[in-house]
């Protein structure tokens, strides 16, 4: 019996997820080892005697050094860094008070205006960053970091509305009836009593609105053109493509040091982040 | 200290009349528990008198106020929840305290109330926990402490004993009574457990489909029930009822159906008159009837055969076939009864009530 389950646990647990975690994290892997490899390993026939792709022989951190001093990626990193922080400020605040009226406020039409909201969450970039750069080039905002800064609350508002909406559900409205009794005013409940409590919802919005705007790529590429301007996902893609030539090393460098950001506001916020979206609230 | 007047008070959700004409004064420092079956209104009434619903007709004064627009928070009322509503993210001190924070009260002042309602229900020691790390019992005594720290005027309780085990709740019933007979504060109670409404209430109000059925106290409404749905909603095990024919026969009134004839008693008769020949309800309580002996009158008596016996210790409950109905009675722990016996039983007759069959109400 031991024998068996003991097998039984290989077969559909440790293997698949072996697998799955090999699978998730061979690409960081691969490009780690991309960014440190140098060009003369990076460019050698597949058929070469000595080659070996999977490790290297000779790490070194010339493609970081070309980076930063042969292109403006400290600049790009800081742009991307300035235009998530806002976006997601904005979004957050915005998701926040939408999400509270729409779980909790009872007015006509509410339901309806629930879906509409997400419905324009379905609405795919691809599609809307037409109409968008219209109105983007008639406020003259082309070009700078508020053509971002105000698109991509166009995706996270909604986003951030209704996992904010679902977070202030689980919370029971006795709470906030018992701090209007206890002398609050129906802001003060929501401010003393609610949000306090939904902070591991209003964290993993933030988080999920500040890597979807860190990664974002399409508005970035349509709204934003001078070099100096770009994101991190933009730029590396459009200084280190040039024609078909691809700098790999490069490339891999600045993909590797603009997803560090993003690990580690996760690493931090993990355990907020799982309860943010399980959602579980006890009194 | 404060009396609460309703008066013509309605509500009306979109389709839903859940409150009726409801009109009910209550005393300074009286205990009123409102009771009923799940939508009956109670709720609705209590959370239009606490300012959390809007009230669509009709007026509620507390003290001498007409509270009909005021926000919750200038009702000076306290309210207990059934999930208790602690705040998860609070000490339990800061839980106490925090409606007087709100209200600005000195640091000193706050600090002396909370250690006061503490001691009241003994949680002292517990001040300093969160609510995730205490039991029912004690989150239930943080939130009627989270109450009585305020002093208010007015304390509504909705069902605040349902999420506790049977006997937990049995000691805190005693504990808010002997709260109440205390701090001497006007409170409303809503329950729909009858004995908690029969045990706490200085008046009780049977609420049904959102209209008032009687307001009385507990054992006022146990004897006069004003009408079928009171008489059978109070008392445990509820009132057994059976439809019966009234007939003339000797000289005298007489409740006839299959399996039973019983004499109207002497102060019903006058009032049965007019329902010659019609039929009507009998209600009797389980605990009304008994064994017969040779000293009860054949008029009162009659024939039963056992169903089911229901042994409690203190007594026995026999559930027994009289014609085509089946009643409850309530008899000694000494009967021995077995399925299937046939056994005689009387009742008392001046504690019979009966029933009008349309309106219901008590002849």
């Amino acid at each position: 019996m031991v024998i068996e389950r003991r097998w039984k646990k290989w077969v559909f647990f440790y293997i698949p997820l072996t697998v799955f975690v090999v699978g998730t994290l061979f690409p960081f892997y691969w490009m780690t080892v991309t960014a440190i490899r140098p060009d003369a390993e990076l460019y050698r026939s597949w058929r070469a005697v000595n080659n070996a792709p999977f490790w290297t022989l000779h790490p070194t951190f010339e493609h970081f050094r070309d980076l930063l001093a042969k292109t403006t990626f400290p600049r790009w990193l800081l742009n991307t860094f300035y235009i998530a922080v806002a976006s997601t400020a904005i979004s957050l605040l915005c998701g926040l008070l939408a999400g509270y009226a729409l779980a909790r406020l009872r007015f006509p039409m509410a339901g309806a205006l629930g879906t509409s909201i997400f419905v324009t969450y379905l609405v795919p970039p691809t599609l809307l960053f037409i109409p968008l750069a219209d109105i983007i080039r008639d406020f003259q905002l082309g070009n700078t970091p508020w053509a971002l800064i105000l698109t991509y609350p166009t995706f996270l508002i909604p986003f951030c509305t209704w996992l904010l909406m679902g977070y202030f559900k689980t919370i029971p409205k006795e709470l906030e009836e018992c701090a209007r009794i206890d002398g609050a005013t129906r802001v003060g409940a929501m401010t003393r009593i609610i949000f306090p409590i939904a902070v591991p919802g209003i964290l993993s919005a933030g988080i999920f609105a500040f890597t979807l705007s860190w990664n974002e790529f399409i508005y970035a590429l349509i709204f934003l053109s001078s070099p100096e301007r770009k994101t991190v996902p933009v730029g590396v893609v459009s200084e280190l493509i040039r024609g078909d030539i691809y700098f790999w090393g490069q490339l891999m460098a600045g993909a590797l040091l603009g997803s560090i950001p993003v690990a580690l506001v996760y690493s931090f916020f993990v355990e907020y982040y799982v309860t943010g979206l399980t959602g579980s609230v006890k009194g | 200290m404060a009396q609460v007047m309703m008066k013509d008070l309605n509500k009306k959700y979109d389709e839903v009349h859940a409150v009726k004409d409801v009109n009910l004064h209550i005393r300074d420092k009286e205990f009123v528990v409102l009771v009923g079956p799940s939508g009956c209104g109670k709720s609705t009434t209590l959370r239009m008198v606490a300012g959390l619903e809007e009230i669509t007709g009709g007026e509620i004064t507390i003290g001498d106020r007409i509270v009909n627009d005021l926000p919750p928070k200038d009702r000076d009322i306290a309210m207990v929840f059934q999930n208790y509503a602690l705040y998860p993210h609070m000490t339990v001190y800061d839980n106490m305290a925090f409606g007087l924070k709100m209200r600005k009260f000195p640091k000193p002042e706050i600090a002396k109330r909370v250690q006061e309602a503490a001691e009241i229900l003994g949680i002292q020691e517990l001040l300093k926990r969160k609510p995730r790390q205490l039991s029912g019992g004690q989150r239930q005594r943080v939130a009627v402490g989270r109450a009585i720290v305020r002093h208010p005027q007015v304390f509504l309780f909705d069902e605040p004993l349902s999420n506790l085990d049977a006997k937990l709740r049995v000691q805190m019933r005693v504990e808010l009574k002997r709260l109440h007979d205390r701090l001497e504060t006007t409170a409303i109670y809503v329950t729909h457990d009858q004995v908690e409404a029969m045990t706490l209430g200085d008046r009780v109000v049977v609420m049904k489909d959102g209209w008032i059925q009687q307001v009385g106290e507990p054992l006022e409404l146990y004897s006069k029930p004003a009408n079928r749905f009171v008489a059978g909603f109070i008392g445990s095990p509820a009132m057994n009822f059976m439809e019966v024919a009234v007939a003339e026969a000797n000289g005298a009134l007489w409740l006839d159906t299959t399996g039973l004839r019983v004499k109207v008693p002497a102060p019903l008769a006058g009032r049965l008159g007019a329902y010659k020949g019609q039929r009507i309800t009998l209600g009797i309580r389980p605990e009304d009837l008994h064994m017969a002996t040779s000293n009860d009158p054949a008029d009162y008596s009659f024939d039963a055969i056992v169903e089911v016996v229901e042994p409690l210790g203190s007594e026995i409950l026999l559930d027994v076939k009289v014609g085509q109905s089946v009643i409850v009675a309530r008899v000694d722990p000494t009967v021995r009864a077995k399925l299937n016996d046939k056994l005689r039983l009387a009742l008392h007759p001046e504690r019979v009530r009966i029933f009008d069959n349309k309106t219901e109400l008590a002849i």
